[in-house]
């Protein structure tokens, strides 16, 4: 029989409703394979006191016909979101011991909806990175290893934490949050789904910003309809994020099996970049495939703009975050080193509270935004993002209905392999999803198969301005048609 | 910049004359119940840290939503600049760490403003006025205050303020003279007042002003300017024009340059200090603020404000002028508070208050002096504000009437606002019954007069060589009348009696 934990969302929530087990029961499954799995440093907090009361409620209203949408599935959090009276430290040393008095505008429409809290998951330091080992609070091990050997290799980032525990059947899915690709590069490295919404779609109240006009939530689940069920309660309009948008959520659930018969998928010649692997080449090929015989016609596209897209990134994310990270200074919450006077305590705070990764990126947006500067590299860059936007655009007026790209240059490489000596060489992982993020557009990750090695691949579709309903439905043609990837068997229990 | 020089306004070197450029920003506090991005009540005099929201406080992940009201605000004060009004601007970050500073950044507005170039005209005391220009006026969040006198070896932070809206008004270097400067500083904040965007109160900060001031030789292009920062009174900032003008002179005649940099005015010592030089200013790497969009409105929405303002002072000047004949000293006093063209109105048009309706029935030029000169004279004599005067209009329009009426003299009509000022009442009964009605009965005066003529033969016969000692019997009438003889009919019956022509 199957453990509670390794059911879909979906499943889970059907079975709830059926009555085969109680929420309880399925919480304290978790909280079991939880413990198991604390070798993969996943949950930075565990909140199973919190867990079990919130499953309580769910089986009084389960019991009493009032289940709300997801009454009683156990979720894990992204440690960026802030959770009321639950420490929240965005992987990092700054904020350590603080507890906000308020609930993320994400998480409170989790909990509205009826989900239950498992604890908090590990990140990279502030969202900054793309293995998770930027986190303050360590590396998190990817519940895959290679076939034959016993590396301990990356779960992928910033949402490491979340993928990670996603597919070791932690939690049911999982928040998430996606700057340059850290939702969609983890869910291709741990075989789960991840979905990055159109920007404004979900609200960012509450959440620990990174750049701000980049910074979307999403969910990581283990199919693609969790998914959609999940960015269904997260999303919303919201008054306190004016950049949040004023619109209806819709089903997206329903989206699901709507097939893509008649739908234009659109394959950007420009994503055919210098070394691509084989493999990597073969995947997409073969998702193209999928779609094709699933009723979609594919179009070769040109997005002409997408190589200034990774360094028009690093300059305009880091412009914001050495903005957005000023306020943790060490005067009103976190860490406070003293100092001799108060730019002492401000440097010895952010000396010892923020990570090399951080501090790197503090460094180039504050240079990028200096006088003299601020021209030649910020202003260039936005009229670059106007550009990637535009590109986009124009191949959406030409009757394109989403595009079919790699999720990642590669499958999930060692702890430690890449980016000690260049951080570029880590940099490169988002090459596929940046632009997304850039133009303000949704993405989904979703796996098509294994590599040589035996680890997951993902494919990434992008679609229209706030049409996530189009992405769910070709994310389910490759899903159904590739089958879900097999999630590996608990090594680390 | 270019504008004639005025010598009158020039301060003598030791080796020449200088011209004094002045350009101010003025810092003004928005007037709305809460801040500029959070719903935290921006009341002055609260407890320490009891007005601060979690947005206020710079709390992870908290984001700013605008105050539309402080946006209407903004828009008004740029309408009663006669400014442009931008429909569409950008806020800004402006990067500094300091401990009133929650962000680490003040949200503000750099290169899109909201109200572009606008003027002001200001009357100066010798008649003379000049047209100020405003070069923009942008929205922006006021800091928390530090206080380091609470602890002996830490400072407390106060975020109170922390967030509050502020209009940042800067005029062009149009200014000549410190007593322009007060002048500029005054007259825009009786607008504001006026327009309701900002109580102008010094004292509790809502009106502060950085001074950038610099001297040149009359006709020679600008010199290096210091900003003097945050003066918080129109004398102090007089005062510190004044002395920064002469610092400057005295070390250019001596040889020296002037470098540009921040400056402090020490009321007390009646100097300037360094505060920081440009190479210690701050590079604030200002960018659009991501948690903000453009602020965008329509022509329609500044329509709308535009009908809802008020008469303003400019405005009222020219009406006061035209309608009632006032000069312009007058009608300068009236328009320097709303409230005072007010009470000036209300005492000519009697207690329906209705302004435009009803004509005066008072004489307008004989009310306007008994309201500047006994009513504010007495008013600034006891210390009191226009809200605590203990005189209704009506009790002055009365007053007026019975001056109007030939009911009492001048003299009298004096006597009776003294009444009406410090013990109230109807002047009209009291006129009653304390029998203060002008004589007007010439057999009652004939009698009187009659009579100081029989008593003083030596000075009737004196008067007629001597015409100006009528006054004299003038006077002794009054005297013999308790002063109620009406002065007309008394002079003409002496001028006849004592063949006087």
């Amino acid at each position: 029989m199957t453990h509670l934990n390794e059911l879909t969302l979906a499943e889970a929530r059907d079975g709830l409703k059926a009555g085969d087990f109680s929420a309880t029961e399925l919480v304290k499954a978790h909280l079991s394979a939880i413990e198991a799995a604390r070798g993969l440093n996943a949950y930075l907090l565990e909140t199973p006191e919190r867990a079990l009361q919130m499953a309580g409620v769910a089986d009084a209203k389960i019991a009493s016909g009032e289940a709300r949408p997801l009454e009683g599935l156990p979720l894990g959090v992204k440690d960026l979101f802030c959770t009321h009276g639950v420490a929240t430290t965005a992987g990092s040393k700054i904020l350590e011991g603080f507890q906000p008095h308020y609930e993320s505008a994400v998480t409170h429409n989790l909990w509205r909806d009826g989900a239950v809290m498992l604890g908090k998951l590990n990140l990279d330091e502030f969202a900054m990175g793309s293995s998770n080992e930027t986190s303050a609070y360590g590396d998190v091990v990817s519940p895959w290893r290679r076939a034959g050997s016993d590396t301990k290799l990356v779960p992928g980032g910033s949402s490491g934490g979340s993928a990670a525990a996603v597919a070791a059947h932690l939690c049911l899915g999982a928040t998430a949050t996606d700057t340059g690709g850290s939702i969609r590069q983890p869910a291709a490295f741990t075989g789960t789904v991840g979905i990055k919404p159109t920007y404004g779609r979900c609200s960012r109240w509450g959440t620990v910003a990174y750049a701000s006009s980049l910074d979307q939530a999403g969910p990581i689940a283990r199919t693609v309809r969790d998914c959609a069920i999940l960015l269904g309660s997260m999303a919303g309009a919201d008054s306190r994020d004016t950049t949040c948008a004023d619109l209806p959520v819709p089903d997206f659930e329903a989206a699901v099996a709507r097939g893509v018969k008649g739908l234009t998928i659109g394959i950007p010649k420009e994503y055919r970049v210098e070394g691509m692997s084989a493999e990597i080449q073969a995947l997409w090929d073969k998702g193209a495939a999928m779609l094709k015989d699933a009723g979609a016609t594919i179009r070769e596209i040109s997005l002409p703009h997408t190589r200034y897209a990774l360094p028009a990134y690093y300059i305009v994310a880091p412009a914001e975050a050495s903005s957005n990270l000023a306020r943790y200074d060490g005067v009103r919450y976190g860490l406070r080193v003293p100092g001799k006077d108060i730019a002492g305590m401000y440097e010895n705070t952010r000396a010892a509270g923020f990570g090399r990764e951080v501090k790197r990126r503090i460094m180039i947006g504050t240079y990028v935004l200096s006088a003299g500067y601020y021209d030649a590299y910020y202003v260039r860059a936005q009229k670059i993002r106007t550009l990637i936007k535009r590109d986009f655009e124009e191949a959406y007026a030409s009757g394109i209905d989403a595009i079919l790209t790699p999720a990642t240059p590669s499958a999930a490489f060692g702890i430690g392999e890449k980016g000690s000596g260049d951080p570029v060489e880590m940099y490169l992982q988002d090459v596929f999803t940046i632009t997304v993020n850039m133009a303000g557009l949704p993405g989904i990750s979703v796996p098509a198969g294994l590599d040589a090695q035996g680890l997951p691949l993902g494919l990434q579709l992008i679609g229209r301005p706030f049409d996530e309903e189009t992405l769910f439905a070709a994310a389910q043609v490759i899903e159904t048609a590739a089958g879900r990837t097999k999630l590996p068997a608990a090594w680390w229990a | 910049m270019t504008a004639p020089v005025n010598p009158k306004k020039l301060i003598k070197g030791g080796l020449h004359d200088w011209e004094v450029v002045i350009g101010m920003e003025i810092h003004a506090q928005v007037t709305s119940r809460s801040k500029l991005f959070s719903g935290a009540s921006t009341e002055f005099g609260a407890e320490p840290n009891d007005h601060v929201s979690l947005v206020d406080a710079a709390m992870p992940g908290m984001l700013p939503v605008i105050n539309e009201e402080c946006v209407a605000q903004a828009v008004r004060t740029g309408l009663g600049l006669k400014a442009r009004i931008n429909h569409r601007s950008v806020f800004d970050r402006k990067n500094y760490f300091y401990p009133d500073l929650p962000q680490g950044y003040q949200i503000s507005q750099f290169k899109d403003p909201i109200v572009g170039e606008g003027e002001v005209l200001v009357d100066l005391a010798d008649g003379e006025s000049i047209t100020v220009g405003i070069e923009r006026l942008h929205l922006e969040q006021d800091a928390g205050k530090s206080l380091h006198d609470q602890n002996p070896t830490q400072s407390f932070v106060d975020l109170n303020r922390s967030g509050v809206a502020l209009m940042e008004i800067v005029s062009r270097p149009d200014l000549r003279s410190s007593e322009e400067a007060r002048a500029y500083v005054t007259k825009l904040r009786t607008i504001l007042r006026y327009l309701g965007t900002c109580d102008g109160d010094m004292e509790k900060g809502s009106l502060r002003a950085d001074v950038n001031v610099s001297v040149r030789k009359p006709g020679d292009p600008l010199g290096t300017r210091c900003e003097i920062k945050n003066v918080n009174s129109i004398r102090f900032i007089g005062q510190a024009i004044e002395v920064e003008a002469r610092r400057q002179i005295a070390i250019i005649e001596d040889g020296g340059t002037i470098s540009q940099e921040t400056r402090l005015f020490d009321p007390a010592r009646a100097e300037t200090r360094s505060m920081r030089s440009k190479e210690e200013a701050h590079d604030y790497r200002y960018f659009p603020d991501p948690d903000l969009l453009p602020l965008e409105f329509d022509q329609a929405y500044v329509d709308a404000l535009a009908e809802g303002l008020p008469e303003l002072p400019d405005a009222k000047k020219a009406r006061l002028m035209s309608e009632y004949g006032l000069d312009s000293y007058s009608a300068n006093v009236m328009i320097a508070d709303r409230a005072f063209s007010d009470f000036y109105e209300r005492v000519l048009k009697g207690p329906d208050g209705k302004l435009t309706t009803v004509a005066p029935k008072r004489d307008a030029k004989i009310a306007a002096n008994w309201v500047i000169n006994e009513f504010f004279g007495r008013l600034n004599k006891d210390g009191l504000d226009l809200s605590q005067a203990p005189v209704e209009p009506e009790q002055l329009g009365a007053i007026l009437d019975l001056l109007g009426e030939n009911v009492i003299s001048g003299k009298i009509a004096k006597e009776l606002f003294d009444i009406v000022w410090s013990e109230g009442g109807d002047p009209r009964e009291i006129v009653k019954s304390r029998s203060m009605n002008q004589v007007n009965d010439t057999d009652a005066i004939e009698a009187a007069v009659d009579e100081i003529i029989a008593k003083n033969p030596d000075k009737v016969q004196q008067a007629k060589e001597k015409p100006t000692l009528l006054g004299w019997f003038v006077g002794q009438t009054m005297k013999a009348t308790g002063g109620k003889a009406n002065p007309a009919a008394v002079n003409a019956l002496l001028k006849a009696k004592l063949g006087i022509e």
